[in-house]
């Protein structure tokens, strides 16, 4: 059931791991293929309260597999507007689907600049290449 | 930088794209497909582990007995020609040096399979207790150990059953080993032990019969689920084995090391005792956590088998009873917990009525 390795060319990416698709003033977060891969069947998803602010670059929740525990680092600042409660209710959801059905968190964002230091899946893809 | 062991199964883990970590100083593999379905293919068919890191001790000699009946907290008495035995090795203070299996070879003659990460302090333990008459090997780089787990293991095998806690030499596919009934799961099955030059054909023998390879992230899950204790997390030197609910494996009525403070904690009754427990929120605990009102986690996972946040710990003797609320501080954030009977997950009697 496990998707297969791409990095969709439409998202920019954050070097945590984490995945952003912005759309106009708000953005859909995740965590890339690389990431689930990396933890293993997802068994929980621990969200952030709808309506909190987070911080680019600073944890926002946390996903965690059997064995391990990962912080969610997010790539743009903003506010929590939509949890994706089908991911809180089977967290396997990421490892099946990670950039569509198991998206995390939607955000209103305060600082859409922030954008151009993200990176597009080409440069994503090298990080992971070179480490 | 210290360099990792490996075992003569090192190969065959690759092959067949295992995630290799560390653990005890070796490189093992903690997943092949994953945790969850290696667990499931042990609870529901069969799945074969590499768990050739543990240790082999040998303890041969007219006194050999005697040696170990004084050191080891079960009565060693009761153990046959054949049979084998879970017991502790204690120190003074009643603490756990290791938790292990015996095996009776011959009146004179013991198996002891300990902990990797313990093998070298156990045999130093016994070798400083050696007395006249015992003698004392660590045999562990001439045999590997393949744990062959599940319902269905023996179908697969082609074993007849046979009473736990027993053992033979045997054969598998033509490959000689001593089959011991004996297992880390909670499920029927064997572990098979084989001289290392052996290993990885047996492997591939038990592969081809169609038993899933499993890694030690499945090994924890399945021991934690049926509440086998976890020597380094859940008991230790600094624990006791009456606090830890192992004194059905102490005889107190022999002489042995430490037994006079494990009659005084029986005695008085513990301060505090390791309770399982089942989370009623979703959250994951973890060891190290605190239990508030004192204690702390010492191990935690997510079961697979139901689907929750499942653990141990050490809880203050008052809140250890089946159906205690306990509250665990889950990276800050307090989760609710059920203490529960042990084992936390125990397998449906079968229709006929057998168990």
């Amino acid at each position: 059931m496990a998707a297969t390795e791409i990095y969709p060319d439409e998202l920019r990416y954050h070097s945590e791991h984490d995945w952003a698709r912005i759309e106009g003033d708000e953005a859909t977060l995740g965590i890339t293929w690389f990431a689930q891969d990396s933890l293993g069947e997802l068994v929980h998803f621990e969200p952030p309260d709808a309506g909190a602010t987070i911080a680019k670059d600073a944890a926002y929740g946390e996903v965690e597999s059997v064995k391990a525990v990962s912080d969610l680092i997010t790539p743009l600042s903003g506010e929590v507007i939509e949890i994706n409660q089908k991911v809180v209710d089977a967290p396997e959801t990421v490892n099946e689907d990670p950039y569509g059905e198991g998206w995390l968190v939607r955000i209103r964002l305060s600082d859409p600049a922030e954008a151009e230091s993200l990176l597009d899946a080409a440069s994503y893809r090298q990080l992971l290449e070179d480490a | 930088m210290q360099t990792l062991l490996r075992t003569p199964l090192f190969d065959r883990h690759l092959a067949l794209g295992a995630r290799m970590v560390p653990f005890a100083g070796w490189e093992m593999p903690v997943q092949y497909e994953g945790v969850i379905p290696e667990h499931m293919a042990v609870r529901t068919d069969s799945g074969v582990f590499d768990v050739s890191h543990m240790g082999e001790l040998e303890v041969e000699g007219p006194r050999a007995f005697e040696l170990l009946q004084s050191t080891l907290s079960n009565d060693l008495g009761r153990v046959a020609d054949g049979g084998a035995q879970y017991t502790l090795l204690t120190n003074e203070s009643g603490g756990i040096v290791d938790d292990l299996i015996v095996y009776r070879l011959s009146p004179f003659r013991f198996l002891l399979i300990v902990n990797a990460a313990n093998r070298e302090a156990d045999f130093k333990w016994l070798r400083e207790r050696e007395i006249a008459g015992s003698d004392v090997r660590d045999l562990s780089e001439e045999y590997a150990l393949l744990a062959v787990q599940g319902p269905r293991s023996l179908e697969r095998l082609g074993l007849p059953e046979a009473m736990a806690f027993t053992f033979s030499e045997g054969e598998i596919d033509g490959i000689a080993c001593m089959i011991n009934r004996t297992g880390y799961t909670g499920e029927q099955g064997v572990e098979l032990m084989v001289p290392a030059e052996d290993a990885p054909q047996l492997w591939d023998r038990v592969v081809e019969r169609g038993v899933t390879p499993a890694g030690l992230g499945a090994r924890d899950t399945l021991r934690l689920e049926v509440c086998y204790p976890l020597h380094g997390n859940d008991i230790g030197p600094e624990t006791d084995a009456i606090s830890a609910g192992l004194g059905w494996v102490c005889a107190l009525d022999k002489e042995f090391t430490g037994v006079e403070e494990l009659r005084l904690v029986k005695e008085n009754g513990p301060q505090q005792r390791l309770a399982a427990f089942v989370m009623e929120e979703r959250a994951i605990p973890r060891q190290g956590m605190p239990i508030e009102g004192g204690g702390e986690v010492t191990s935690g996972t997510h079961s697979p088998m139901l689907d929750s946040g499942i653990g141990m710990g050490y809880v203050p003797a008052g809140r250890a009873a089946p159906q205690s609320e306990l509250t665990i501080d889950v990276r800050g954030k307090p989760r609710r917990a059920r203490v529960v009977k042990k084992p936390i997950y125990k397998r449906e009697a079968d229709p006929s009525g057998g168990d």
